[in-house]
């Protein structure tokens, strides 16, 4: 895949900054935790950071006091019998859920409770467990609605005569990207086929594809190889790969064991909502509090 | 297949283009109309009256199914509140647009030039709509449609209330008439023929009716004038909402209509689309409003019923909610069959026999048990063919409903870009044969 | 309903949601306020206490109305997940059916009046309840058995739509089903309008009553009056018996209250369904033909005016809560008649309506809903 098909993440994060600073989200300053004022330095080498983060559920608790960093550019696995709070952590960090209690910084930037369209627009994309396709609405569809920063999303630009042209030539740039990112997943094939008719494989194809358009810096993703045939997990991995290597940082929730030693440089083990233990797959393999979780206790 | 599949696949086989399909209705429609009426042997002047209401009918019931199109087929925002917006939209125009002086029986307005205060009215249907949609929008469907379907009998007690009967506001003395209703002296039809010095051909045109309809043709002619305005502007309506509908921003729409949450985690502001598109299709609805009952006189509160709502659900049904063309389609087809279809009927038949329908049902039903004598039902049911009609009404929407909820066009999905996107790639290999290839869907050939 | 849970339940709501904390407190003492402010009246002489008495006497009677409707709501919109918009004409084929009834009790078959007229319950002024005597105090036997045949004949009509046109369609979602209720509200009622006609006819005649003496007046208590607030309690205490006492009961209660329980084991089952329809449909009907006995009057209308109070009174107290939609109704009811006291008449509905939007934004589940249901 030739360089300029995918616009390398340091270029995209600074255009999707300033985008969301004068676009949508004016209310990110008024309303969200303040940014601050300068981004430490650090944050380059680590975009995310959970600090104390607790969520309770009436009176339950799913998450107590987690905290964890990923570094950029690595594929990190978060890891965790059922029940251990993955994916309550993963909706505190992208807005599903308000967190009871600490806090979530992004790129140097407080993101702590901002809502999920926000944290998207910062750079920080999530993909969904159960592929949520836009069913009715073809592949090109489903992707030409991801980018960011389109000028037809107004009521107006589109209708009015004298802008409508601006609209038109933005359209045909977003559907020549959309093109390149179908073929880099092999999938340009199904571009005109409803994503109702998609098989489960090529619907996870398609999340993340669409997810890329999005420009982000770091994505997570929520069991990716759930139901996915090894040869398609393959694919998959292979194309993750290539992007981790292009400079996008993963975090991704698992429970195929095995595929997250295999391919993740950093694991984050996670138990009864608290962080058991981050290090390297042999570190953590090794670890007898991680067994004992695992083999002890709930799964 | 089902013969409704059948034939809808036929149609759509026949009609490459949606125009050819709503023009082909269209002239189905007149042509039974104005067949029968030659027929029976109408007066020329109850033939083309008929016309003239059928078209009005067509064109409000197709100008609302298409702004309900927009909050429910592409939003997903259930509206059952139209009459509350409609009702804003005529009240305000009419009071903005009235002379200062006030009529014979109720307080005055303000004075605006009438297409001033058709936008004002607009505007104020957008503004109820604003105020609706901040709270509300983020409730679930079944909540939005009783929350509406509440604010729009609030705003018909409103209009029917003594304390908005007459008021001062800004140093005029206005009032919005109460029960008995508002009332205004103001022609908008016959001021924009002034306006747009078509006063002369306007005048030809009633001499040359006059030839056919002796006496008085005058009303006739702003009938079926009224009637081509009102289908002039449902087009301009069909433009703007195919143009919205095939652009990002529709795109937008129809992913949330379908995954509000998965279109969030792209990035999207989704309450900011639900909210702009509900303010425009209020706006719209306002101004359907206006457009139904301005050149009426007249209206009183209790004309913006719940009713009038479920009849422009009804159209958008039939026609396929999620389609334009289909929203012009079912506005028509409810318009025809369902709306003045029966009365029309009624008219033809009194106007062959002579009907001396019995005073209620019993004195109907009782020659029929005793003496097996159907006729005085058959009168009973032609003197109440309204509430019949209303009954039928409702079978049918049961009958959609059960069989084809996605009504005449509704199961189609265009794709939603302001260019087409079913032409092949552009820059790689196969272009040659696949840049034109196919249909030219999305953007300007259907919608 | 336990009390100590649901107050700690409360206060960890008002906790975890400082906004709707806010605007709850405000609602509250908006209440306190206006009934600071009713005293003052009263004490003051601006308003009497015999009008207040009489306005809250309306207040309560129709929020039993409504209470006994919005019970079969409820369950149905809980257990059949569909808000059902013809609720309202189940309501006046209840009254027109039953009122038919006695009417032709009251007409003697046939020997006082026109039997045709007297089941079209005296349509265009053919004949007059007034005339036959009507009234629970001077007829009672053809009240009483017309408020028998006006519970059967709803129960009768509720499972024959149920059979015919929600069944078939019973997996669709909510929004299909409440479209295709508006279909059924739309053919009903123009369907007994077109056979009962459009007038709306006096039914009753006046009955005794007992005064109550107030400082200033007296607030009446009539014989109608009396009969609704029985006839509502009996079937109240009935439908609560059911639930707590019965294995039926028990079974509802589970299914309104779990509903992901209710999901996983799929749809509920028709026996289910059908006990939903039959105890709502008898409450309705029987709600319907006491709402008439009690305003006098009968029109095709009528029910439909009712529904929207109803789901107001349904959504306060909580979709799918039995107790719920009692205490909804009597609120919502006397929310109606009371408002009259501070805003001008015509705005009554729009108060009621205004309270149950207001919960629609701030609490959607209601007072009861998400504690325990019943």
């Amino acid at each position: 895949m030739s360089d300029t098909e995918v616009d390398p993440p340091d270029a995209g994060g600074a255009t999707a900054g300033a985008e969301s600073a004068d676009g949508d989200d004016a209310e990110a300053t008024a309303e969200g935790p303040g940014a601050l004022a300068e981004s430490s330095p650090e944050f380059e080498d680590v975009p995310l950071k959970v600090e104390g983060l607790r969520k309770e559920f009436g009176g339950i608790v799913a998450v107590d006091d987690t905290s964890f960093e990923v570094e950029a550019g690595t594929m990190t696995g978060l890891i965790g019998p059922n029940g251990a709070g993955k994916s309550t952590t993963f909706n505190c960090i992208t807005g599903v859920h308000r967190p009871t209690a600490g806090n979530v910084q992004f790129n140097g930037e407080e993101i702590t409770g901002l809502s999920p369209h926000q944290v998207a627009n910062r750079g920080l994309v999530r993909t969904f467990q159960i592929a949520r396709e836009l069913e009715e609405m073809t592949v090109m569809e489903n992707m030409m609605l991801a980018p960011k920063g389109q000028q037809g999303e107004t009521l107006w630009r589109s209708l009015l005569p004298w802008s409508r042209q601006a609209v038109v030539e933005q359209e045909k740039e977003v559907l020549e990207r959309c093109w390149d990112i179908l073929e880099f997943f092999d999938i340009d094939h199904l571009a005109h086929e409803y994503a109702g008719n998609l098989s489960g494989g090529q619907r996870k194809l398609l999340e993340l594809a669409r997810a890329l358009l999005t420009e982000p810096d770091m994505l997570l993703l929520d069991e990716p190889f759930a139901g996915v045939n090894p040869s398609l997990e393959e694919r998959l991995l292979d194309h993750i790969h290539e992007l981790r290597e292009e400079g996008y940082t993963f975090l991704i929730v698992e429970h195929d064991m095995d595929l997250i030693m295999e391919n993740c440089s950093r694991v984050i083990v996670m138990h009864q909502g608290n962080v058991l233990m981050e290090g390297t797959p042999s570190e953590v393999r090794s670890n007898e509090e991680v067994i004992e979780a695992y083999l002890g206790g709930n799964q | 297949m089902s013969v409704v599949e059948r034939i809808s696949g036929e149609i759509e086989e026949r009609f490459d283009s949606d125009l050819e399909m709503v023009l082909g209705l269209l002239a189905a429609i007149y042509a039974v109309y104005f067949g029968t009426a030659l027929i029976i042997g109408f007066s020329p002047r109850g033939q083309i009256n008929a016309i003239a209401n059928l078209t009005f009918y067509i064109g409000v019931f197709g100008l609302l199914a298409l702004a309900l199109n927009l909050h429910w087929g592409y939003t997903g925002l259930f509206n059952i509140g139209i009459v509350g917006f409609m009702a804003v939209g005529i009240y305000v125009m009419a009071v903005a647009a009235k002379s200062p002086e006030g009529t014979a029986s109720g307080a005055g307005g303000f004075g605006l030039p009438i297409w001033l205060a058709i936008v004002v009215g607009t505007l104020a249907a957008a503004l109820l709509g604003v105020t609706v949609a901040l709270p509300a929008l983020r409730l679930r469907a079944d909540y939005l449609a009783i929350v509406t379907i509440a604010m729009s009998e609030i705003v018909r007690f409103t209009f029917l209330s003594g304390t908005f009967q007459e008021f001062t506001l800004l140093g005029y003395d206005t009032g919005f008439g109460g029960g008995s209703g508002l009332l205004w002296g103001f022609d908008p039809l016959m001021s924009f023929i002034e306006f747009a010095y078509l006063t002369g051909p306007y005048n030809a045109l009633v001499d040359l009716t006059g030839t056919v309809i002796r006496n008085n043709p005058e009303p006739v002619v702003q009938n079926l004038l009224y009637g081509v305005v009102l289908l002039l502007f449902v087009v301009a309506y069909y433009v703007v909402l195919r143009r919205l509908g095939n652009s990002p921003f529709g795109r937008v729409l129809k992913a949330i209509r379908e995954d509000e949450e998965a279109t969030q985690s792209l990035g999207k502001d989704t309450n900011r689309f639900k909210i702009k598109a509900f303010m425009l299709g209020c706006a719209l609805m306002g101004l359907g409003g206006i457009l139904w009952y301005m050149q009426a006189g007249t209206i009183t509160p209790n004309t913006f019923r719940p009713r009038l709502t479920f009849y422009i659900w009804i159209a958008l049904i039939i026609g396929g909610a999620g389609s334009n063309t289909g929203s012009v389609l079912g506005g028509a087809v409810f318009a025809a069959a369902l709306f003045q279809g029966p009365l029309y009927l009624k008219n033809v038949i009194e106007t062959v026999f002579e009907v001396d329908a019995p005073n209620s049902f019993g004195q109907a039903m009782g020659p029929l048990v005793s003496s097996i004598d159907p006729v005085p039902l058959i009168y009973y049911v032609v003197g109440n063919i309204r509430s019949l009609q209303r009954v039928i009404m409702g079978l049918a929407l049961i009958w959609l409903m059960h069989n084809r909820p996605q009504g005449l066009l509704g199961h189609r999905k265009e794709e939603a870009a302001s260019i087409p996107l079913r032409a092949g790639r552009r820059t790689t290999g196969t272009e040659a044969a696949a840049t034109d290839g196919g249909r030219d869907v999305g953007g300007e050939g259907d919608e | 309903m336990g009390v100590s849970e649901s107050y700690a339940r409360g206060r960890e709501l008002f906790t975890s949601n400082p906004t709707g904390f806010a605007l709850r407190a405000g609602l509250i003492l908006g209440l306190v306020l206006l009934g600071v402010d009713l005293v003052r009246q009263v004490a003051t002489g601006s308003l009497d206490a015999a009008r207040l008495g009489i306005v809250i006497k309306s207040g309560i009677l129709r929020g039993l109305v409504i209470g006994l409707a919005g019970i079969g709501l409820s369950m149905t919109y809980s257990i059949l997940n569909f808000a059902n918009f013809s609720h309202g004409d189940y309501i006046t084929w209840g009254a027109f059916s039953g009122w038919a009834v006695t009417y032709l009790i009251a007409g003697g078959f046939g020997s006082e009046a026109n039997i045709g007229s007297l089941l079209l319950v005296g349509a265009n002024g053919s004949v007059f309840g007034g005339t036959l005597g009507i009234g629970v105090w001077t007829t009672p036997v053809a009240v009483f058995a017309g408020l028998l045949v006006a519970g059967g004949a709803t129960i009768a009509l509720a499972l024959a739509v149920d059979k015919y046109v929600y069944k078939p369609i019973r997996d669709r979602s909510g929004i299909t089903l409440l479209i295709t209720s508006i279909g059924v509200a739309f053919a009903l009622r123009y369907l007994m309008l077109f056979v009962f006609g459009g007038s709306k006819r006096g039914v009753t005649t006046s009955q005794p009553d007992w005064a109550l003496t107030l400082s200033d007046g007296t607030v009446n208590f009539g014989a109608h009056d009396v009969a609704l607030a029985a006839v509502s309690v009996v079937l109240m205490v009935g439908v609560h018996l059911l639930l707590q006492r019965t294995k039926l009961g028990k079974a509802m209660r589970a299914m309104a209250d779990n509903q992901d329980l209710a999901r996983v084991t799929g749809i509920p089952t028709e026996q289910v369904v059908r006990y939903t329809w039959i105890i709502g449909g008898g409450l309705t009907g029987v709600a319907g033909f006491m709402f008439v006995l009690w305003k006098g009057t009968l029109g095709y209308f009528d029910g439909w005016l009712l529904l929207l109070l109803i789901f107001a009174a349904v959504i306060l107290g909580g979709i799918g809560s039995i107790y719920g939609a009692i205490v909804g109704g009597l609120i919502i009811g006397l929310t109606a008649d009371l408002a009259v006291i501070w805003i001008p008449s015509a705005f009554g509905r729009a108060a009621a309506f205004a309270v149950m939007i207001v919960f629609l934004l701030v609490r959607p589940q209601g007072i009861f809903g998400g504690i325990e249901t019943a």
